[in-house]
């Protein structure tokens, strides 16, 4: 038996209605219109893997067999996660990546020594555009959406059936509203607003559906900001997270090289399961304690916790941006006795950046430990795992059990700022602590 | 088709990180995977679990990482059926994806026990717990998600032509 993906003729004489979510899957799937809870079949614009996930996809693809990608400029494959090598598995599965990318001619095949963190990676080469949709076989494949796309995480067998097909299926989301007004106080980011909205919602608040940012608080957040924000959106159990196009972000697709982009806005009767209005001069500095991403508090709301180590890079925060905040909040300043603070620029340009900028001088200085780009301690994989009864202040994404190392460690969730100033003082800080 | 096995449970917001650790995932064997399943939640999983086990769960089961070894640790641990209030819809899409059924069914997943003789049908949906006798109706799958998990998972459906 077949399966057919039948257009919902019924549906389609609604032409309108659609959030900007829908817009982009029903023009991916040759349709005039979706509603939620339809599957359709839809062609992808960017297919992304990386060294733990491809290898996954690469043993699917030829179960398939399949003998060539559907798009040699439409994948990308980035060796992030445990890279450079940790082990021999490790270095055994990225060189079954770069053997597969070599054979089917994949022209976005980042090695170590041109590779950044994947979803700062993938922006800053112009790779994703507003309108695409792009499918990752990693969670947080969402950050694209901070550009206007639609973009979602998958698993390796979408992966390989996406390398092979340029297609994916999908069951078409229905989305959260989020109105955004005000702009951010000083020291305050996007990664302060994402955990106060987790914290809200909780980590199944958005579960299926899309977080569409909307108001006129989204041209107050700098790219790097919905970046932040949209990379979370899967911590609440969201499809995805997408912001507003406007001139910010077509700016920074210019700069990029992007291709050019499509612009898609939800439709004004667009129907939404609820609707949240923030007010971001209200967000404060925000930290996510153990062990769910859900767990948020602002200070006043818990008392001291000394630390052992920071974090400060990550998909979430590794971006210029984030290390200048860093380095502000540390230069002149050294590292508390009893915690190792580690920085990890989440690309070779970022990294130059600030090595040209003197930020990488004011860290070291500070008694920082700087690396080279790569996931690395985030996911618990190496560059920084912790001992039983330790505990790290992160910009990372995720603070589950054992995820950056001994299942009796801990990890809290905060914001570059945060992570700054909890590395001087060697217990979660605000940066009015340690700034004169 | 049907599935019966003992019910092996856990609570609300089971992650990926527990499932299936980070520092497992520089492998794709299915066995070596399996042999480290729920380790950091659960130490005895992989000596107590049988070859037909159901493994029942709160909400949001799953959750976090996209990695698919850890459905594929689950499946090749010899669990036959994850039953749960609601599934992450990374893993729920990849269970489907590599073959592991899949049912969310509030009432079941609140009321089975640790240790409780669980079987389902997945023709007439209905999962029944022969410890306790009670009976539960779970919503059919659409009938394409269906055909995926009959084949054994997406690539084999793509294979036998069903795309």
């Amino acid at each position: 038996m077949k399966i057919k993906f039948i257009p919902i003729t019924e549906r389609n004489r609604n032409m309108s209605k659609m959030t900007m979510t829908q817009k982009i899957l029903a023009a991916h799937a040759g349709l005039e219109s979706v509603t939620a809870g339809q599957l359709i079949l839809a062609n992808v614009d960017m297919v992304l893997g990386n060294d733990i996930t491809s290898p996954v996809a690469i043993n699917e693809f030829e179960r398939l067999g399949s003998k060539s990608v559907f798009d040699k400029k439409k994948i990308s494959m980035v060796m992030d996660h445990f890279v450079p090598n940790k082990d021999i598995k490790a270095a055994e599965q990225t060189k079954r990546c770069r053997c597969f990318a070599g054979d089917m001619g994949i022209e976005n095949f980042y090695d170590c020594g041109e590779m950044g963190v994947e979803h700062a990676l993938l922006p800053e080469k112009g790779l994703v555009t507003s309108g695409d949709i792009v499918i990752g076989a990693d969670s947080h494949t969402c950050t694209y959406g901070a550009l206007g796309a639609f973009s979602t995480g998958v698993g390796s067998t979408d992966m390989a059936c996406g390398m092979a097909t340029g297609k994916a299926w999908f069951k078409v989301p229905s989305a959260i509203r989020f109105v955004l007004k005000g702009k951010l106080n000083k020291w305050v980011s996007g990664k302060d607003v994402i955990l106060h909205i987790i914290g809200k919602i909780g980590v199944d608040g958005a579960l299926y559906k899309s977080m569409e940012f909307t108001g006129e608080g989204v041209r107050e957040l700098s790219v790097s900001d919905r970046l932040c924000i949209a990379n979370m959106a899967i911590e609440a159990g969201a499809k995805n997270g997408i912001f507003e196009v406007d001139e910010k972000t077509l700016e920074f697709l210019e700069s990029v090289g992007a291709k050019k982009p499509v612009v898609y806005k939800a439709d004004e009767d667009a129907e939404y399961e609820r609707t949240i209005e923030i007010d971001l001069s209200k967000i404060e500095p925000t930290v996510a304690f153990p062990h769910l991403p859900e767990n948020a508090k602002t200070f006043g709301e818990f008392d001291d916790v000394k630390i052992d180590q920071v974090v400060i890079g990550s998909c979430t925060n590794g971006r210029y941006e984030d290390l200048e905040i860093a380095a502000e909040v540390m230069k002149g300043k050294k590292v508390a006795d009893n915690v190792r603070a580690i920085v990890i620029p989440a690309t070779q340009k970022i990294y130059l950046d600030a090595m040209e900028n003197g930020l990488l001088k004011i860290f070291i200085e500070a008694g920082a430990a700087v690396s080279t780009p790569t996931c690395g301690p985030c996911l618990g994989g190496h560059m920084g795992i912790l001992a039983k009864g330790e505990r790290a202040v992160a910009t990372t994404n995720r603070n589950f059990v054992g995820r950056m190392g001994h299942p009796e460690s801990e990890v809290y969730l905060a914001s570059p700022a945060v992570a700054a100033a909890s590395a001087i003082t060697g217990k979660i800080s605000r940066p009015e602590e340690v700034i004169d | 088709m049907k599935v019966n096995g003992n019910a092996i449970k856990y609570g609300d917001n089971v992650d990926t990180d527990v499932i299936i650790p980070a520092r497992y995932l520089n492998t794709s064997d299915k066995k070596e995977l399996a042999s480290h399943c729920m380790e950091d939640i659960d130490k005895d999983f992989v000596n107590k679990v049988k070859k037909g086990d159901i493994m029942v769960g709160g909400k949001n089961f799953g959750c976090g990482s996209s990695r698919e070894h850890a459905p594929i640790a689950i499946k090749e641990s010899g669990i036959s059926l994850v039953i749960a209030k609601s599934f992450a819809r990374i893993f729920y899409r990849n269970a489907i994806n590599i073959g592991l059924p899949i049912v969310e069914c509030e009432e079941a997943a609140t009321e089975i026990n640790d240790g409780d003789k669980v079987e389902m049908d997945f023709n007439s949906g209905v999962i029944r717990n022969l410890t306790t006798g009670k009976e539960y109706k779970s919503e059919p799958f659409p009938s394409f998600i269906q055909s995926i998990i009959e084949s054994g998972g997406l690539v084999q459906a793509v294979k036998d032509g069903k795309f």
